[in-house]
């Protein structure tokens, strides 16, 4: 008959126990948001890094006195000649309305308003054509052609996608410390609540390492227990946000699905909190057991 | 086993409760420690016990200098130390099999041999049943009989009972007083804090006499000869 024995120091029974599982779980939580902002946005800062454009936009502005229709089906003609365009696709007019509509308000854009025609080009890899070259190569035989690439615009992006990497890196670490200082106060409110009981452990021959060990088991199943409610919680805001970006249908819109070992590192976190909070409830408690007699 | 010399005790930053306190113990004694309320009894056990030390002089437990001795070496001394507490100190949340298992748990022993020789020690002080009750469905004897089973679990060397007839009328003192006495014959040391005149007077074993923080031993010696 082996009963399973009651833990020595009942801190199961004090304050901490009930709402400590919450405050990791919120940790965990937002350790986990942040985490993956972090990598979600280091693969996106790479990519525009390395300013690799696979679509440019070709403009045509309209002319006075030349067809539309004419001039278009020219740079159809021409596209199709210049290496290392894979495909294009011209926008309906309906399509850059819209895209207006979006600066100046829905039933603003004046019905008379001279547009440009755009048409989006597919590069493919290995040519090394860029904007320059095919807005030279077009421009020589037809006039009021200009080509946009995001270039610039990417670079800048990836500036301010490194700065908000490094905030989201500075806000887990400070996760991490709040989550320590949560343990460290803890800890020292539970040796102090259960003086008598840890007093007597020693008059009876227990070595502080006996005692830590109440304080660190206690910690870690804590600590466990919140990190799967965060985790939890946090998955189910993940595949929300996914739900969501994937309405967007933005080329630009990050790719939620980050790599696999990404996701394992991200499992990790309730793991890695249930450890933190065990090793600082150990220090913790060797310490200020150190200071009784 | 046990030696004092000249020692002095305070609590904190107050009065010294103890002055030049002298004697020493030999293995396989059995003492009383007696002088009235508030004389000092309970201090000069938590000084054996080393809950506390001592301001100043010389405390040697099992020939080892108590003053000099680092924290992981009082570990093993207060392993060699039974003590019966004057309000028992039993973990209520723990049943009184875990209670008394305590000392051996925390000195690391076999789980098996654990439980074997709790059950067989808890029948021997009459609990047979009353194994897995929790302290407060005990009666003030069965408790008491509990913190003893606790105190002599690991076959201590030194056994310190700080008023233990307190709340206990006379039949059951006596029968008490037996236990203690059936100990000492198998080896242990013994001492008993007590102010029960007529237990003293009923079983004889030599005394120390404390009054106001002051040993009297010759002279309380002589008295119980
Ligand atoms: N924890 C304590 N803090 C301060 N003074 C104490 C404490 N315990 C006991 N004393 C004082 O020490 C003196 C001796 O008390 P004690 O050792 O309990 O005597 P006894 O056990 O003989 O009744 C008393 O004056 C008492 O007030
Ligand atoms: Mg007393």
């Amino acid at each position: 008959m082996a009963r399973r024995s009651a833990a020595v120091v009942p801190l199961g029974r004090d304050a901490p126990s009930r709402f400590l599982p919450w405050i990791f779980a919120l940790m965990v939580y937002l350790a986990v948001l942040a985490l993956t902002g972090v990598l979600i946005l280091h693969a996106a800062v790479e990519r525009w890094q390395r300013g690799e454009v696979d679509t440019l936009t070709v403009q045509i502005m309209p002319l006075e006195n030349e067809s539309e229709e004419a001039r278009m089906a020219k740079l159809r003609s021409l596209l199709g000649d210049v290496e290392g365009v894979s495909g294009f696709r011209t926008v309906a007019q309906s399509e850059t309305i819209y895209l207006i509509e979006r600066w100046l308000g829905a039933g603003n854009v004046p019905s008379d308003l001279p547009l440009p025609r755009l048409v989006d080009v597919d590069i493919a890899p290995g040519y090394g054509l860029d904007a320059e070259t095919l807005a030279l190569r077009l421009q020589a035989s037809l006039a009021g052609v200009t080509v946009d690439d995001a270039k610039l615009w990417l670079d800048r992006l990836a500036d301010f996608g490194r700065s908000l990497e490094l905030l989201a890196v500075a806000v887990v670490i400070l996760i991490g410390l709040a989550t320590v200082a949560t343990v460290v106060f803890t800890t020292r409110m539970g040796i102090s609540i259960h003086r008598n009981v840890i007093e007597l452990l020693h008059l009876i021959g227990a070595r502080d390492g006996y005692v830590a060990v109440q304080f660190q088991r206690q910690a870690m199943i804590l600590g466990l227990r919140g990190g799967v409610l965060g985790i939890i919680f946090a998955v189910a805001t993940l595949y929300g946000l996914r739900h969501v970006a994937g309405r967007l249908e933005t080329p630009l819109a990050p790719d939620i699905p980050v790599a696999h070992w990404a996701w394992g590192l991200l499992a990790a976190v309730p793991v890695v909190t249930a450890v933190i909070a065990m090793v600082t409830a150990r220090l913790t408690a060797l310490r200020e057991l150190a200071k009784m007699p | 086993m046990v030696r004092f010399e000249n020692v002095g005790m305070r609590y904190g930053m107050g009065p010294e409760v103890l002055h030049d306190v002298t004697f020493a113990i030999e293995p396989g004694e059995f003492r009383y420690l007696v002088g009235p309320s508030g004389a000092g009894k309970t201090s000069l056990l938590r000084l054996m016990y080393l809950a506390h030390r001592p301001s100043r002089g010389l405390i040697s437990m099992f020939g080892t200098d108590v003053m000099m001795a680092r924290r992981h070496e009082l570990v093993g001394l207060r392993r060699g130390i039974g003590v019966v507490f004057q309000d028992y100190r039993l973990l209520a949340h723990l049943s009184a099999l875990d209670n008394v298992a305590l000392p051996l748990r925390v000195a690391g022993a076999k789980e098996e041999e654990v439980q074997d020789h709790v059950s067989e020690l808890l029948a021997w002080v009459g609990l047979a049943d009353h194994i897995h009750a929790l302290p407060d469905s005990l009666s003030g004897g069965q408790k008491q009989r509990v913190a003893i089973a606790r105190a002599v679990i690991t076959r201590p060397r030194l056994l310190l009972a700080d008023e233990p007839t307190g709340n206990l009328d006379e039949m059951l003192g006596q029968r008490l007083l037996r236990l203690f006495e059936e100990l000492n014959r198998i080896g242990t040391t013994v001492v008993i804090a007590t102010h029960n005149q007529n237990l003293v007077a009923r079983n004889p074993h030599p005394i120390m006499a404390l009054d106001s923080g002051e040993l009297q031993l010759g002279a309380a010696m002589e008295e119980a000869g």
